[in-house]
């Protein structure tokens, strides 16, 4: 196949890429989007065969391998319960991170293949190309790493910080500068292993400060930089569909990061900054035993729901945790057999990633038209009767409205306290992520639910 | 004097960052997490750079290290390709509407 036949087909793969996103605008549109993303990516992996033309016995080997991993995939596909989809896209991140290390040592080793020249004599613009594309794969996938542990629970997800933190990642970033432009001049493979060691370290110390519930930030910049090395590489290569995927993805991430600070009020640089979590949570821990709560039980909560004319739930992270959705869903099931009109109010930074309370829900067929964001639903909240919080507490907490000494000062929260009751969910009265109390906890027509979330909806299910 | 090819990729990249942005913008909040789980499997159309190098310049059976990270990067790409796309298919598919006869 032709050089410029094939550039075409490339094009045409790119094209579909952008289709397979712009329908994820609906819900109805979106399986059809997924689709064209699909036929995208078997016209781009055809037309690189058809275009190699030669078929060695090595061709072998590579329907060997891409089988190895597509089984692998689609395995993880099916099994992976909707719970641990933060996890799994930190994994598939690293993946892509890595992949791009991979092809771009393999391009500087091999040059030939690539048309970059030769070894020892590699193209300016493609080193510069190869090391950009390189270094921020590394970064990608040593970041993705931490963060996947840090979802699954391996490692801690408290933030860890120590003195200097930022020196050094200043310094690091520098050096990376340095390294590139010495490989430049020198063509030595050195600067170039260098090169990979110190992306690696960055990606490392990049995220570890960084805390838990600060996820769905970290998670949308690695979509963000996954997105970047592919375009480095689609540039080494001088391939369309990467370069327009790779812009794709990039600018993709960069929106969902500013999407998940603005639902945080915080900037980006203070979320990368890191040590949130750590900083306030000391401040915090002093007087809040002794203000009185009330708590109930299952069956007060039913007579509560049972007399409700309308209920709106707020799903936190603690609901994922419980893996309480079903038994939510029951729930909602049987006030909607006594006529209570019940929605969902989602903030936007639930849960750990992006849009994590809108698949859980939608996997316990809930339909979406019952799901709100925060300014379609916030408003509603003083006709309801009740709000049902379960496992979530910072993005309810109106101390981001009327407390400017609180941390979370200005982040916009649901404005649950405005309903006539607040029935909350929770395992303790311990505070959420951001290290502080929640006043609606002692407010008078709070009611405390001290259990786990699945147990607790069970039980009010029954005696509804 | 001619234009250097390196100028139209620039161009195809930055317009498809203007293309990334608003497509993106359009998609709903709800679909957030399909939204992530599908860039990453279109982010692994590498898989292209990664057949390249591991079919490159190989006589028969004789791989070079070059080849073989060819060969791991294919994998590692394919994992990615398959499990995005069957994963976001899996999420999407569980997106349904209210019923009407309720």
């Amino acid at each position: 196949m032709s050089v410029n036949l094939s550039a075409i087909f490339y094009l045409i793969s790119g094209v579909l890429f952008i289709l397979a996103l712009r329908g994820l605008s609906s819900p109805e549109t979106s399986r059809q989007g997924n689709f064209l993303g699909i036929v995208g990516m078997i016209i781009a992996i055809t037309v690189t065969f058809l275009s190699i033309g030669s078929f060695s016995s090595g061709l072998i080997y590579v329907l060997i391998f891409l089988l190895i991993g597509g089984l692998i995939g689609a395995y993880i596909a099916y099994k992976i319960p909707m719970t641990a989809m933060p996890e799994l896209v930190a994994g598939f991140h690293s993946l892509v991170g890595l992949s791009a290390v991979l092809v771009a040592i393999s391009a500087f080793l091999n040059p030939e293949a690539f048309n970059l020249g030769s070894s020892g004599s590699i193209k300016l613009a493609s080193l510069i190309e190869m090391s950009i594309g390189a270094a921020v794969g590394a970064v990608t996938f040593s970041g993705s790493i931490i963060a996947f542990l840090k979802l699954q629970g391996i490692m801690s997800g408290s933030p860890i910080t120590f003195r200097g933190q930022h020196l050094i990642n200043a310094l690091l970033l520098i050096s990376i500068v340095i390294l590139t432009y010495l490989l430049c001049i020198t063509q030595s493979s050195n600067f170039f292993w260098i090169l990979l060691a110190v992306s690696f370290l960055i990606g490392f110390l990049l995220i570890i400060p960084i805390g838990g519930a600060d996820m769905p930030v970290v998670i949308s910049m690695l979509n963000s930089y996954s997105g970047w090395a592919a375009a480095g590489i689609g540039f080494t290569l001088e391939n369309s569909a990467l370069i327009i995927t790779g812009a794709l993805v990039g600018s993709s991430g960069a929106i969902l990061s500013y999407i998940m600070c603005k639902g945080m009020n915080r900037s980006f640089f203070n979320v990368i900054l890191g040590g949130f979590g750590a900083v306030t949570q000391s401040a915090s821990t002093g007087n809040k035993e002794h203000k009185p709560v009330k708590s109930g039980n299952a069956e007060d909560a039913a007579f509560l729901m049972k007399n409700a004319s309308s209920v709106i739930i707020v799903p936190g992270y603690g609901m994922a945790v419980a893996q309480a959705q079903h038994a939510l869903r029951e729930m909602v099931d049987t006030l909607k057999k006594n006529d209570i009109k019940v929605t969902y109010a989602i903030h936007p930074v639930a849960g750990r990633m992006p849009g994590h309370m809108n698949v859980l829900l939608a996997e316990a067929n809930v339909p979406y038209d019952e799901v709100f964001e925060l300014e379609e639903i916030n408003n509603d909240f003083a006709n309801a009767d009740v709000a049902f919080v379960i496992g979530a507490n910072d993005v309810t907490n109106p101390a981001a409205k009327n407390d400017p000494q609180s941390p979370i000062y200005g982040m916009p929260v649901l404005d649950v306290e405005k309903c006539k009751s607040v029935l909350f969910v929770k395992r303790s009265l311990s505070a959420g992520y951001a290290g502080i109390d929640n006043e609606l906890f002692y407010k008078e027509n709070t009611l405390m639910l001290f259990a786990d979330a699945k147990k607790m909806t069970e039980d009010i299910t029954k005696n509804l | 004097m001619e234009i250097d090819p390196f100028i139209f990729r620039l161009s195809i990249f930055i317009l498809s960052i203007f293309i990334g942005y608003y497509v993106v913008w359009s998609v709903t909040p709800s679909l957030h997490t399909p939204l992530m789980s599908v860039t990453n499997a279109i982010s692994s159309v590498i898989i292209v750079g990664a057949i390249i190098a591991g079919l490159a310049g190989n006589s028969d059976g004789d791989f070079t290290i070059s080849n073989i990270l060819g060969l791991l990067a294919i994998s590692l790409a394919a994992v990615n390709i398959f499990g995005g796309f069957l994963v976001t298919q899996r999420m999407l598919q569980m997106y349904k509407k209210k019923k009407k006869d309720k």
